[in-house]
């Protein structure tokens, strides 16, 4: 492949909104109440629309006659890029909301810098995209600060899900080789330079939340390298099981 | 004097335990708010249905995912249902029987010009 980084670069930002969105829309009829069950279906079908134009993007880069969905259903996992935090499961409502929240901080200025690439197609996409990210910020941040300053039980939950998610927060600041390569040629963004904004505007948002600052030095990585958590092989499974069974499906 | 229907039913129900439990759940529940959205520039807010939040903040983040997300709307208004004063459908022969009979009080001896829009 002429412009292998491109791709790959192209893919790992994809797929962190693929494999989100794929948990969120888990959540499909089974959310806290009505109203939250809709939000988080919404943001996961905005995150399945922005997949769409980074997969179709990859798919012309690629030039090999996979199509978008064969590209985001057809690969193994150790393809897939995304990082840790983005697999990790639904385990109560604050865990979802911690998860959401910690990934849309992150989205949100990436996507911020992004609009800068001198690549135009990356540029447009994520300046369409920025809008619907920050809703989800204002949504997942508004949750955080309600269930944080709320009763005993939602703080303690709170806490404890931002507590156990926070070592997959250094990993959306490392840089994989066509990471790099693409920084150098314009294309890319820089992430380890939004690494100190992230953490303080996190910090802040949680101090706002009556919410401590998990205070832990070791982070777990390997997303971005293809090794993944134990939960990645389960959401490959049913996202993957209808082109696998019915191959060239469409709808 | 005389009982209005809601009274009645609320003396019943205080009898019934079961309606008691079921009372007690409720008041944890989230209230009630009644969503009105624009659709478009120059019209007017509509109803469009009622859902479940704490406050009024929540109430219009939950109002743009319900009732919005299909590119329905340009402005939202919130109102906790229990500001709505509603009439009494026992009334309504005195309330709106006496607009039906004469036919002199709707507007339809005119021709309304094409040009004028949501008429």
């Amino acid at each position: 492949m002429k412009n292998e980084n491109l791709y790959n670069y192209i893919l790992g930002i994809a797929d962190n909104s693929l494999i989100l969105g794929q948990r969120l829309g888990e959540l499909t009829g089974h959310g806290p109440n009505l109203e939250t069950d809709i939000a988080c279906t919404n943001i996961s079908l905005d995150l399945f629309g922005q997949v769409r134009s980074y997969f179709q993007y990859a798919s012309k880069i690629a030039g090999d006659g996979r199509s978008e969905d064969d590209i985001a259903m057809l690969r193994k996992e150790r393809d897939y890029k995304n990082v840790l935090l983005v697999e990790q499961p639904n385990t109560n409502f604050a865990y979802t909301i911690a998860r959401q929240f910690l990934f849309d901080a992150y989205h949100l200025v990436f996507l911020r810098e992004l609009q800068k690439s001198s690549d135009l197609t990356l540029a447009a996409i994520a300046n369409k995209c920025i809008k619907e990210v920050s809703y989800h910020e204002r949504f997942s941040s508004d949750w955080v600060r309600r269930l944080g300053d709320g009763t005993e039980e939602s703080k303690s939950k709170m806490q404890e899900a931002i507590a156990d998610l926070w070592v997959y927060t250094d990993e959306l600041f490392h840089q994989t080789e066509a990471d790099k390569a693409m920084v150098a040629e314009g294309i890319g963004i820089d992430v380890i330079k939004l690494k100190e904004e992230y953490y303080n505007y996190v910090a802040g948002v949680l101090e706002e939340s009556t919410l401590e600052v998990p205070d832990i030095k070791y982070f777990q990585k390997g997303g971005k390298q293809g090794i993944h958590t134990e939960h990645l092989g389960y959401i490959l499974v049913e996202l993957q099981y209808m082109q696998r069974a019915y191959p060239n499906m469409e709808w | 004097m005389q009982q209005w229907p809601m009274q009645k039913r609320n003396k019943q129900e205080k009898k019934n335990k079961q309606f008691k439990k079921i009372k007690t759940m409720s008041t944890k529940n989230w209230p009630l708010w009644e969503i009105f959205v624009r659709s478009k520039n120059g019209l007017e807010h509509r109803h469009f249905g009622s859902l479940h939040a704490t406050d009024a903040d929540m109430a219009l983040e939950n109002a743009r995912d319900v009732y919005t997300r299909r590119n329905e709307g340009v402005s939202i208004w919130v109102v906790e249902s229990k500001h709505i004063t509603a009439s009494n459908p026992e009334n309504s022969g005195e309330l709106f029987e006496p607009a039906q009979d004469k036919v002199y009080r709707h507007p339809t001896f005119y021709d309304v010009p094409d040009e004028v829009k949501h008429m």
